[in-house]
């Protein structure tokens, strides 16, 4: 009677598990599927097994022309090459021409003021820790084509929408 | 006493003519031994102006050599390089006996370990380079103008930028390529301390 009751049980339980087995199946077909056409989704697009050549390395754009920022916040780009250039603990490569010290000299636009301040927005002589890395925010460019197209709207634009 | 009568007596050979060997010996022996010698002084010299010799030593190959390779003067598009003597040693022959006669204190430094670890070397870094800073200060960046010519460049192939300082600074003999050019080839020390 007992071994019954437990048969009984068991059956609805292992439905259950098909059914959901093949659900999950079901829904990975389409994402596999996809995963194949996207290319964005991953950048080998090869048999792993297989050597693929690399992409063409992108050339850093060198013409010193600034460029528009695509909304006021956006840290300015970088117009040269920045090869070997050392940010670090003992010298900031960057500073010895974009220093408010070094600019009369270089020619080159002075880091901002917010580069001065601490965390309480005070001003201080040097750049502030938290900004001495400028590689976090500001990057050269290359002439590489985008991946995907960029559907960005600035705010002019859309105001005019 | 002894002494003086020693050299007295060689003093006397050497002022008297010769008794044995022929005059033609004597001239010709000369020269060619001035051959040798001077071949093999120059030869030996020349040894120790090579990369080879600079990296045979580990104070050179894990610092400054290691730091050197990932640098433009090490690898580049068209493949022409720097070695170490092409920027340290100066081309100029006297220029040059003077600078190894100044290597002798590396000698010195190799053998009682003045860097021979790296943070020896880290500590002293600032030091030597400031002695090479010195150095192209004062001969006007000689050993980089060996191949960069001033004469021969060409603005209009350089960035705006790089155009720009160099009609404005470098032209002008305001500046000399080393006040700009610092921690091109190797890292630089802590600059905090240059002021």
């Amino acid at each position: 009677m007992r071994s019954q009751n437990r048969q009984g049980l068991m059956k609805p339980v292992r439905h259950a598990a098909f059914l959901l087995a093949l659900i999950v199946t079901a829904s990975m077909v389409p994402a596999l599927v996809s995963f194949a056409e996207d290319p964005t989704a991953t950048l080998r697009e090869a048999e792993i097994s297989v050597n693929k050549e690399a992409p063409r390395m992108g050339r850093i754009t060198n013409n010193d022309l600034r460029q528009a920022r695509n909304y006021p916040e956006q840290p300015p780009l970088i117009p040269h090459k920045i090869r070997g250039y050392q940010v670090d603990k003992n010298s900031n490569r960057c500073l010895t021409c974009h220093s408010r010290s070094a600019v009369e000299q270089s020619q080159a636009p002075m880091i901002s003021v917010t580069h001065y301040m601490d965390r309480d927005n005070q001003v201080r002589a040097t750049v502030s820790a938290r900004r001495y890395f400028c590689n976090q925010c500001h990057v050269p460019q290359t002439d590489a084509k985008p991946l995907v197209e960029n559907t960005f709207v600035d705010v002019d634009t859309l105001l005019n929408r | 006493m002894s002494l003086f009568r020693i050299l007295k007596s060689y003093w006397e050979t050497l002022t008297r003519p010769s008794r044995y060997f022929s005059l033609a010996f004597l001239t010709m022996g000369g020269f060619i031994a001035g051959i040798i010698f001077w071949g093999g002084f120059n030869t030996a010299l020349e040894i120790t102006n090579t990369e080879k010799f600079c990296i045979s030593c580990h104070e050179m190959r894990d610092n400054v050599y290691a730091e050197l390779k990932s640098t433009i003067h090490y690898t580049n598009r068209s493949g022409v390089r720097a070695t170490c003597p092409d920027c340290h040693v100066p081309h100029n022959w006297t220029d040059k006996i003077a600078r190894k006669m100044q290597a002798s204190k590396e000698v010195w430094g190799k053998i009682f370990g003045t860097i021979s670890t790296r943070e020896k070397f880290l500590e002293k870094r600032f030091e030597l380079a400031s002695h090479e800073w010195e150095r192209l200060e004062a001969n006007d960046s000689l050993e980089c103008r060996n191949c960069h010519d001033f004469t021969y460049m060409d603005f209009t192939q350089q960035s705006p930028r790089a155009a720009d300082h160099h009609a404005r600074l470098l032209a002008t003999g305001e500046k000399t390529c080393i006040d700009c050019h610092k921690g091109i080839a190797h890292q630089l020390p802590d600059m905090a301390q240059k002021n």
